[in-house]
């Protein structure tokens, strides 16, 4: 195995982890909710009474995170690979399956894991399986030992 | 007023944590989709990263969700919504998987994709979108079911 040491970034990896850490924290000491993504989206679908708002707000804070960095600081890179056409479908099986698993990498990984509920320990392990296999395959099977890039 | 104030206060603390999460992606770098795949590369050039944020954000979230299981109601008098469902099922592990090859292929898991969304970047915006119909239409199967099973 080769660590890519130019881009491993472990001081800035574990403040921001715990910076989401304690975003899950003020979330669910005085929300009393879980900071998952998926079930706070997935309320909005079937609305009801004053269980609407504090969704949207949440929703509301991700998006603005990054305008309020940029009046401080330049954001990072980033860089999304993958094209118009993959994004469309991949949205879809991550909306379709978080749903149906109950749960996406906020929910099961960090608040789930923190929780230690079993439940969300066998989603984790199911989601980064197949994470780690499905880009080994699209990776090293096709671009090197089949001998052409997917091209996604 | 009384109760309008205080649902205003509950909002203004769900706007919070949205926002410090945002912040905590960012710095992470996880809001950077290469990032993520790069982590997932185990047999190419590996950043592990994202493992080091897993371990900061539980390391926090162990500590405040022991505290939360002991409460019956939140800070703000809310009542806790703690997930009490325990059994480990066919839905969990195949919406996991499917979901884990997604990820693999995007680099992009919900919470970051609406941090993207707020940089304006139009992948963002097809992912999301996609994502909400996703969402719907598991929404639509899932009543379809409901009613079958009814009968």
């Amino acid at each position: 195995m080769l660590i890519d040491w130019n881009n491993f970034s472990p001081w800035t990896g574990l403040a921001g982890g715990a910076i989401i850490g304690v975003a899950s924290a003020i979330f669910v000491l005085f929300n009393g909710r879980i900071a998952g993504i998926c079930g706070i989206l997935g309320g909005l679908f079937r609305p009801q009474k004053n269980d609407i708002y504090w969704r949207l707000a949440f929703i509301v804070g991700l998006m603005i995170a990054p305008l309020i960095w940029q009046l401080f600081l330049p954001l990072p890179i980033i860089y999304i690979e993958a094209s118009n056409g993959l994004l469309a479908i991949t949205g879809f099986v991550v909306g379709i399956s978080t749903r149906y698993g109950s749960g996406c990498t906020s929910g099961h990984g960090v608040c789930g894991i923190s929780r230690l509920s079993p439940r969300s320990f066998i989603a984790t392990l199911a989601f980064m399986f197949a994470g780690f296999v499905t880009v080994f395959i699209v990776r090293h099977v096709f671009d090197y030992e089949l001998g052409f890039k997917l091209d996604l | 007023m009384q109760k309008h104030f205080s649902n205003i206060i509950a909002l203004l603390f769900s706007l919070l944590s949205g926002t410090i999460f945002g912040l905590g992606l960012i710095i992470a770098g996880m809001a950077n989709p290469a990032k993520v795949l790069a982590f997932l590369d185990l047999a190419g050039l590996w950043d592990p990263s994202l493992a080091l944020v897993m371990s900061g954000a539980i390391g926090v979230g162990l500590v405040a969700f022991a505290l939360a299981k002991k409460r019956s109601t939140s800070f703000l008098g809310l009542k806790m919504h703690l997930p009490s469902l325990r059994i480990i099922d066919k839905r969990l592990v195949i919406g996991g998987l499917t979901f884990g090859i997604g990820w693999g292929l995007s680099g992009i898991c919900p919470a970051p994709a609406f941090v993207l969304l707020g940089t304006g970047a139009t992948k963002a915006i097809i992912f999301v979108v996609f994502m909400l119909i996703g969402m719907e239409i598991f929404e639509k199967i899932e009543s379809y079911r409901k009613k079958v099973s009814a009968y």
